[in-house]
Order: structure tokens, then C-alpha cells, then sequence
């Protein structure tokens, strides 16, 4: 380091410490250690996916600026911003690219954490954060999927919509609110946009710093065949600044991997695509296919894939209670892998977790395939 | 060792020049986004004509056309010095009509297609008539704006 | 309780039978084979739908069962021959006062008008039995108005009623008159449009022929007959120079360059100095005229604006290629579109300085997309440099900061 840069610097740091006292909170950190072993590769998932959040909170404050809610107003302000506003096209573009990356990044993360049951004791709780964070960003990719009120969109949210209205009981009812009505309408926009703009970047943020928070107080956690090893054979980093220095190279690289991508594809590309195309009509005849984004497509296909009828339940009621009872089975792994906490193998729920893996993989691949 | 220093210098020279290059290519794309475009904002089911209600009335045939959106409107004066405003592509096969006070009607030169002056196909190929838009004058600007259901 | 029942199933057994309905017609008609089941073809038949029946236009009295005793009842009329039917139709058709009482705004002149056509006038004075009446085109029972889809005077099935006759070669060869007229239409822009595209603003054979008085146009009012949709260029050639010229020499107006039936797809080449072009059919160089010199320059011009033209849509194609947003050139290049169809349509004018300001107007709007495409085209490398520059210096910072992570790790 030069010589004056440094001084200023250190300066600087002198005088937050004074007031704040952030030498102990340095310490605290760089006390901390990060477990160094073949799968550490894992422990910056999380990170990726929160890095890719921010730039969801900063571009999406910035489409805020233009964009305007309303069945005749949506589509327009969305053009707007593409064709007269500069730099618009990039805005909406890393907008789209991060939604896109942040779900994959935060389904990898899941499984990661799974297949390494990082989830033993004490860490149940951050797993249970972790799960509402993954459905928050699902619910932010389905909501703002609606908001340019574009052809595609419009079909996409009727049928997805139209689906949680096969749910039992409250399906009916949780149609209409989600629509703002019988139909999807401009009264649907409202909701999605009040929903995407304000609930949920509250509702994330908040369970946000929770499972930062319990991460801090916990550390990460070791690798299962940790148990047994003797203390001298197990290597660490620290975590400030080694850890903190290797995560902000990885947020770099990441930052690249998404200018690249929105600068070359900004419409996206393959079926991960979202080009404006032409405004919404509701009386218009639906495209010839009609896709959800593809972190719903497993679902969206299996349900597809169902017959009419099943016992006596429909098909498709059949296959949301199947979703909704794995889904909970998923979720509550934390209390079912009781074999963890004792470091033992549990090959039933590795084996589980795999089937879950194959099955959505399959199905996903399935899905585009068929149309 | 004073080869080095200097080195080491030069690098971390370029390093904080490089941190204001990225922060740069950061911010400056922000700036120009927040900085409103000439159109002022979204065009959405309404325009502002660029002209007023004398150069209609300055031209031969009484009527100018204007840009709505997609589509290009027609706006016609009519004898009775009433405002009218009306989708300018003919439903026949996409000829601009026109205006035709000396017959009052809008024409179609193609194939002679005739509407009235609120958009009615009345004679010649057109099938159907065409879209009629919502004129309001404030304060001298002309507004047109689409019919909301 | 027997003697009910047998009553009983008796009145049902007369019934069935027709017994006391006021038509008795069908009860037998349908039945006749030698009438091509025709009766029961009548249900679709506009006379039917307003409430006609049988006798209305047969006469007798239907409420009789037995064919012998209709025969024989009041006003019985039976079946017309076909020099009848123009008459027989008439009786209500030509009678105003009982017209007006179903449909008041239907004309009672179409037996008038057949009087003049040639059908009409070889089926009265020749006592011709092969030319068309009312039923040739009409239809026995399954008369439908002009609107009605099934109807064989629809304008989507009026060339092949005409047709039945027109083209069949045995069938006209005493008239010595062409047969392939409905091919030629069939394959003519007026054809395709209707047949193919639907386009029922296109003419049929009655737009330009007329119908109950059908003939074919004379010479001179051949540009009226054009320019009901023509109008423009119809205005424009009357006040040309070849509008006199064409008057003299019994040239046809439209048809003598168009053709009638045939009417191919236009094509720029029509006009000019070249061998291939029209006008070279009748002006030479020394002709004395300045038809050439005003041919080429109309040529010019014209080729000049479809140049123009071309060339901005193929910039207009690679901007949209590259994925940027062109409505605004897209809509511009609309109206170049317009400048195109007007310049072709001056040239009716036959005047030297008619197409080139028009042509002028639709290559400066074509050069302003072109420019405007090709800013839009440098917009997109200029995003691919900033891209690089932006993405050179992300590389670098990520490279010293991995440089001092290997520093550090290595204490
Ligand atoms: C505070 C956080 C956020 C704000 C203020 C915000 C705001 C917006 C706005 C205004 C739009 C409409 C403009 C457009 O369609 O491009 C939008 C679209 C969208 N947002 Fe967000 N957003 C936020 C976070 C997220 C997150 C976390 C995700 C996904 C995990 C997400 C996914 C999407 C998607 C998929 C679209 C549609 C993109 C498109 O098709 O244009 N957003 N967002
Ligand atoms: S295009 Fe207007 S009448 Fe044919």
C-alpha cells in the first residue's frame, strides 16, 4: 500500500473506532474460523445469493423510478424504460438475469446445505429461514414475471394462478385474492406489483437478518467425518479477512458473469427468456405454449402430467396435496433426521433428498421437451 | 528492494484507479438511467398533439395525422369546427385515409373506401370502421386518448 | 275401453300422416326422387325463413291430401319451364305494393333490368332455353340473399356460379365467346383476393358486369367501371394525355395495360423504355410524342424510391436482429411504405413531374430510417465496448484481489 493512502485510511479507521468500537466486532470476526476442506466451495452460495439480492434491491429500486402499475399504463412505462430511457434496456436486463440467478443460486444453496445436512443441531432454525427465504424469492420471481403485462406474462400468471386455485378449500378463495378478482386484470398488476415492491423485500429482509445473524453467532459448520478427527487434522481460514476477501472475489466474478450476460442476451436466452413482445390482451387467444418461469416448471409438468383422476381425488388436486405434503417433509428435515445429531449415516433421507433432486430435474427437462 | 517499492506503487496506483473505473461503470450507468429521457415519461393510453388546433385548420385538407402509440391517428377538423380523432389506417388493407372536407367524409385512395367522420365504413371495401379516439381540447393542447371499456 | 284406445291410436295414426296441417306438400315432395330431393332443401331457403310456403309460389291448395284433387284446385301453377321462370318469380318480385309488405327496401326492377341483359334478351326474343334465368344463378329451393354464406350469389361463390355456364366449352361454343374467363379471374389480384384471401371488398364477376342486367362494359365507360375502387387513378388518367389518345385509337382504358380478367400482380417493369415495358407497345423513339422521355423519368424516380426504400428496411432488419428497439423507424418505414403506393398511383398521371416529389418526400423519410437504424446499430457496439471496458476492469480488480489473498495466505 502507498504510503498516504494508508495513513489515511488508518486514520479513518481510528476515528470510527472511537466512537463505535469496532476493533472488538474486527476480532470477533477474524476469531472466527471457516472449516477448509474439499466441499468449502459450498460456503459461498449463500453469499452469491445475497449478493445477487442486492442487486435486486438496487435495480429494482431504480425500475421503480419508471415504472408505473396499471393495465394500461404497465406495458408502457416497462417499453419506456427499455426504448427511451438510457441504460434502461441494461436496468430491466440485470433485473431479469439476477431474478433468474438468484432462485438458481439459492436452490443450489439448499441442496448443498442438504446433502451436507448442515442442518443438524443447533443450526434447525437457520435452515427453517432458509426455506422462507427460497419461497420469498420464488414468490418475487412469479410476482414480478406479471409486471410488464406482456403476452407471455399474462398466460403465465392465468395459469399459475388458475393452479393454486385447485388447491383443497381455501383454493377458491386464495384465487381471488391473488387475482384482485374472478379474472387476471389490472386489479392483479396492483396486487402483484404491492407485493413484490413492498411485502416481500420487507418480509426478506427481515428473515434476511435472521439467518445472517444466527450464521454469525453459529459459524459454518464442519463436514459430518469432522467427528472423529483429531484437532491438528482439521485445517481453517479465518474468517476476516481470509474468507471476507475470497467472498468479495467471488461477488466480482459474479458481477462480471451478469454484465456479460445482460449486455449479450438482454431479452435472455434459450428458455430462460423474457422478451417484451407485445402488450397483454385478455380476449387475444393464448399463445401455442404457455410456459412458468423454469424453477416452476417441475411442478408445473408433473401436475400436467397427472390423470384426471386419482382415487377419488382430480389429478391436479391430487398432485398439491403430494407437493404440499413434500414440501413440508422437506422443510421439517431438520426434526426427521434425528440420525444427524448423533453423526450417524441416515441413507433414507440422502435417499430421499436424491429422488427429490431426479424428480425435479427430470421433470423440468420433461416440461420443455414435450411442448 | 527500491525496484520493488516502486513496483508495488505503480500497482496499488492502478488498483485505486481501477476501484474508481468500476465504481465509475457503476454510477454512471445509474446517473443517465435517473436522468429523465426527452419524452418525459410513458406514453400511455393518452398523447399530447405536437400541434394545435390552428394547424389543423392552417391545412388544405383540414386534418393531420399523429403518432399514437403503434398506430397512426388521424385528426380532422369538420365543418362544424368539431375536433375528431380516429385510427388513420384503413381496415381495408392498410392505406393511410384521409380527410375530405369537400365531400366530408375520411377517404381511403386505394380503393375508394369512405368512412364518416366518426370512423363509419359506409361505402367501398373497408370492412369495418375505424378505431374512434377521444378528443379533449385544455387550454389550447389537444389530447386523444383511447376509449377505456 | 278397447273401442278408446283403437280411436285413440287411430287419430294419432291420421295425424302423423299430416291430417289437419295446413301443408301437405312435403308429405309427399320429399318422397319424389325424380325432384332431387329439392323440396327438402327448402327449409334454408330465404322464401322459407320469411315464412313462404309451397303453394305461395306453386299455387293449389295444400291443405288437400291427395296430389290428384291439387292438381285440380284454385290457382294452381305447378312447376314453370324455363322460359316460365322469369315471370313466374316476377309475379311477386316486379309487384311493388306486395314487396313492400316483406321487404321494403329490396328493388322490383330485376326483371326490367333482365330484359336488357343478354340473358334476357335471348331467352324473350330467341326463346333461347340455354341461357341463364332466375334459377340459373339463384338456385331452385335454396335461394339465399347475397349475404347468406350458403348462398350461391354470395360474392365468395358468385364467379363459380357463373362459372357452371361461363366456362363450360360444350356448353358455349354456338355463342363463340371465351370460356376462361373464371380462370383468368381465379388467378388475377381480384381473384385471389376473394377466393384466397376473403377480401369480399374485391369484385366478383356482378361488380363489374352488373347482375339482372348483366353485360359487359363498353369501351368508354371502362374507367368508371375501374374506378368505383380505383378512384384516384381513375381521376388521374382521365386527366392525362393518354386519356384523349386512348379515346381515339378505341383503346379500353384500364384494360389495354391491366388486361380484365387476368389482372396480374403489378410490377414496376410495366413502365420504361425497355422492351418489356407496355409503353414501348406503342411509343418509339421517333414518335413524334415525348411518351419515352417521360416514361424513363418516371422509371427513375420510381426506382429510386424502391431503392431507397430497400435499402432501409435491410438496415431497419439488422437493427431488429441485433435486438434493439426500432418502433419508431418501424413506424417511419410504414410510411414510406405509403409514399411507395402513392408514387404508383401518380404514375396514372402519365406527367413527367408527377412521381418524382412524391418519390423525393418517401426517400427522405427512407434515408431518415437508414440513419436512424444505423445510430441504433452503433448503440448496440457501443454497449458491446462499454461491456468490455466495464468487464476488463472487473477482471483486473478480481485479479489483485486474488494476488492479495495469495499474500496473505502465504504469512
Ligand atoms: C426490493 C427488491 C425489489 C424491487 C424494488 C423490485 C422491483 C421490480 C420492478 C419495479 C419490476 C418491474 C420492471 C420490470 O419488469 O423490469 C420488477 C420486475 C421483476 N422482478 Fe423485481 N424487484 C425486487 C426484487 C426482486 C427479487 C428478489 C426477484 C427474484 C428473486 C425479482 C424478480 C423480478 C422479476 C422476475 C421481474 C420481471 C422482470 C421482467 O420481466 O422485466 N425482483 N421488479
Ligand atoms: S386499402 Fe383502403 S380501401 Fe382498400
Amino acid at each position: 500500500m502507498n504510503g498516504a493512502q494508508n495513513n489515511l485510511i488508518k486514520k479513518g479507521y481510528q476515528w470510527l473506532d472511537d466512537r463505535l468500537h469496532i476493533n472488538s466486532l474486527v476480532e470477533y470476526m477474524s476469531s472466527k474460523a471457516v472449516p477448509q476442506h474439499s466441499h468449502s466451495i459450498f460456503y459461498y452460495l449463500g453469499g452469491i445469493t445475497l449478493f445477487l439480492f442486492i442487486v435486486q434491491v438496487i435495480t429494482g429500486i431504480l425500475l421503480l423510478m419508471y415504472y408505473r402499475p396499471g393495465a394500461d399504463s404497465a406495458y408502457e412505462s416497462v417499453k419506456f424504460i427499455v426504448s427511451e430511457v438510457s441504460f434502461g434496456w441494461l436496468i430491466r436486463a440485470i433485473h431479469s438475469w439476477s431474478a433468474n440467478l438468484m432462485v438458481l443460486a439459492a436452490f443450489l444453496h439448499m441442496f448443498t446445505v442438504f446433502f451436507t445436512r448442515a442442518y443438524r443441531k443447533p443450526r434447525e432454525m437457520t435452515w427453517y429461514t432458509g426455506m422462507g427465504l427460497l419461497a420469498l424469492s420464488m414468490t418475487f420471481g412469479f410476482s414480478g414475471y406479471l409486471l410488464p403485462w406482456n403476452e407471455l406474462a399474462f398466460f403465465a400468471t392465468r395459469v399459475g394462478t388458475g393452479m393454486a386455485g385447485a388447491m383443497p378449500v381455501i383454493g377458491d378463495y386464495l384465487m381471488v385474492i391473488m387475482r384482485g378478482g374472478e379474472e387476471v386484470t389490472g386489479a392483479t398488476i396492483g396486487r402483484f406489483f404491492g407485493l413484490h415492491v413492498a411485502i416481500l423485500p420487507l418480509l426478506t429482509t427481515g428473515l434476511l437478518t435472521l439467518h445472517m445473524i444466527f450464521i454469525q453467532r453459529q459459524g459454518m459448520s464442519e463436514p459430518m467425518n469432522w467427528a472423529g478427527k483429531k484437532q491438528e487434522d482439521k485445517k481453517y481460514m479465518k474468517f476476516f479477512p481470509n474468507f471476507i476477501y475470497r467472498d468479495a472475489l467471488v461477488w466480482l466474478v459474479a458481477l462480471n458473469i451478469l454484465a456479460l450476460l445482460a449486455v449479450i442476451f438482454p431479452d435472455g436466452i434459450g428458455v430462460v427468456h423474457w422478451p417484451l413482445g407485445i402488450k397483454a390482451d385478455p380476449f387475444a387467444a393464448p399463445p401455442a405454449v404457455i410456459r412458468p418461469e423454469w424453477y416452476f416448471m417441475f411442478a408445473f409438468q408433473a401436475l400436467k402430467m397427472l390423470p384426471a383422476h386419482i382415487w377419488f381425488l382430480e389429478g391436479e388436486l391430487f398432485g398439491i396435496i403430494v407437493f404440499g405434503l413434500g414440501g413440508l417433509i422437506w422443510m421439517l428435515i431438520p426434526l426427521l433426521d434425528r440420525r444427524a445429531n448423533e453423526n450417524k449415516r441416515s441413507p433414507m433421507i440422502m435417499a430421499f433428498g436424491t429422488f427429490v433432486v431426479l424428480f425435479m430435474v427430470v421433470m423440468t427437462i420433461v416440461g420443455y421437451l414435450v411442448e | 528492494m527500491s525496484d520493488n517499492n516502486s513496483r508495488r506503487n505503480f500497482l496499488s496506483w492502478l488498483t485505486g484507479l481501477g476501484s474508481l473505473a468500476f465504481l465509475g461503470s457503476i454510477i454512471y450507468p445509474a446517473y443517465k438511467f435517473l436522468v429523465p429521457p426527452e419524452s418525459g415519461e410513458a406514453n400511455v393510453s393518452q398523447v399530447k398533439l405536437p400541434f394545435t388546433r390552428s394547424e389543423i385548420e392552417g391545412e388544405e385538407k383540414k386534418a393531420k395525422t399523429f403518432k399514437f402509440g403503434r398506430t397512426l391517428g388521424l385528426i380532422v377538423l369538420t365543418g362544424e369546427g368539431e375536433l375528431k380523432a380516429m385510427s388513420a389506417t384503413c381496415t381495408h388493407l392498410d392505406c393511410t385515409v384521409q380527410h375530405r372536407p369537400d365531400l366530408g367524409i375520411i377517404w381511403c385512395s386505394c380503393h375508394n373506401g369512405r368512412y364518416d367522420l366518426d370512423g363509419k365504413n359506409i361505402s367501398g371495401p373497408p370492412p369495418k370502421p375505424l378505431e374512434l379516439y377521444i378528443v379533449n381540447e385544455i387550454k389550447g393542447e389537444i389530447f386523444v386518448s383511447k376509449e377505456t371499456a | 275401453m278397447i273401442k278408446f284406445i283403437l280411436i285413440f291410436i287411430g287419430l294419432l295414426l291420421f295425424s302423423i300422416n299430416g291430417f289437419g296441417s295446413d301443408n301437405n306438400c312435403m308429405s309427399c315432395h320429399l318422397d319424389l326422387e325424380d325432384e332431387g330431393g329439392s323440396a327438402s332443401k327448402f327449409a334454408k331457403d330465404i322464401h322459407s325463413q320469411k315464412g313462404l310456403g309451397c303453394a305461395d309460389c306453386h299455387g293449389g291448395d295444400p291443405t288437400l291430401d291427395d296430389m290428384d284433387d291439387v292438381r285440380d284446385s284454385k290457382g294452381f301453377r305447378g312447376v314453370p319451364n324455363h322460359l316460365e321462370v322469369p315471370d313466374f318469380c316476377a309475379r311477386c318480385h316486379s309487384d311493388a305494393a306486395y314487396m313492400h309488405d316483406h321487404n321494403p327496401s329490396m328493388p322490383v326492377d330485376q326483371l326490367a333490368k333482365y330484359k336488357t341483359s343478354i340473358h334476357g334478351q335471348r331467352l324473350f326474343s330467341a326463346k333461347d332455353k340455354k341461357v341463364a334465368n332466375c334459377v340459373s344463378c339463384h338456385s331452385v329451393h335454396e335461394i339465399g340473399d347475397g349475404q347468406m354464406p350458403y348462398s350461391s350469389t354470395h360474392p365468395s361463390n358468385l364467379p363459380a356460379t357463373c362459372a357452371k355456364c361461363h366456362s363450360d366449352k360444350d356448353y358455349m361454343t354456338e355463342y363463340k365467346i371465351p370460356t376462361d374467363q373464371f380462370e383468368k379471374y381465379s388467378s388475377s389480384v381480384h381473384g385471389l383476393a376473394l377466393l384466397e384471401r376473403g377480401d369480399l371488398g374485391a369484385p366478383a364477376c356482378n361488380d363489374c358486369h352488373g347482375n339482372h342486367g348483366a353485360a359487359p362494359p363498353g369501351v368508354s365507360s371502362l374507367a368508371a367501371v375501374c374506378g368505383v375502387c380505383h378512384a384516384l387513378e381513375a381521376e388521374l388518367f382521365e386527366k392525362s394525355p393518354h386519356a384523349d389518345a386512348f379515346l381515339e385509337n378505341d383503346f379500353p382504358m384500364c384494360e389495354t395495360c391491366h388486361s380484365n380478367h387476368a389482372i396480374f400482380k403489378l410490377s414496376d417493369n410495366m413502365i420504361g423504355t425497355t422492351e418489356s415495358a407496355l409503353c414501348t407497345e406503342c411509343h418509339a423513339a421517333d414518335d413524334g410524342t415525348i411518351g419515352l422521355p417521360t416514361a424513363d423519368s418516371i422509371l427513375t424516380s420510381l426506382n429510386n424510391l424502391v431503392m431507397a426504400h430497400l435499402d432501409a428496411k435491410q438496415s431497419l432488419d439488422e437493427a431488429i436482429l441485433k435486438g434493439m428497439m426500432t418502433t419508431n423507424e418501424e413506424f417511419l418505414l410504414k410510411e414510406v411504405d405509403q409514399s411507395l403506393i402513392q408514387a404508383r398511383t401518380l404514375i396514372h398521371s402519365f406527367n413527367m413531374d408527377s412521381v418524382a416529389p412524391k418519390a423525393m418526400e418517401g426517400i427522405a423519410k427512407a434515408d431518415t430510417v437508414m440513419v436512424n437504424s444505423a445510430g441504433l446499430i452503433d448503440e448496440y457496439y457501443f454497449r458491446r465496448k462499454g461491456l468490455a471496458v466495464a468487464s476488463l476492469v472487473i477482471t483486473f480488480l478480481a485479479f489483485m484481489l486474488y494476488r492479495k489473498i495469495r499474500k496473505i495466505e502465504q504469512k
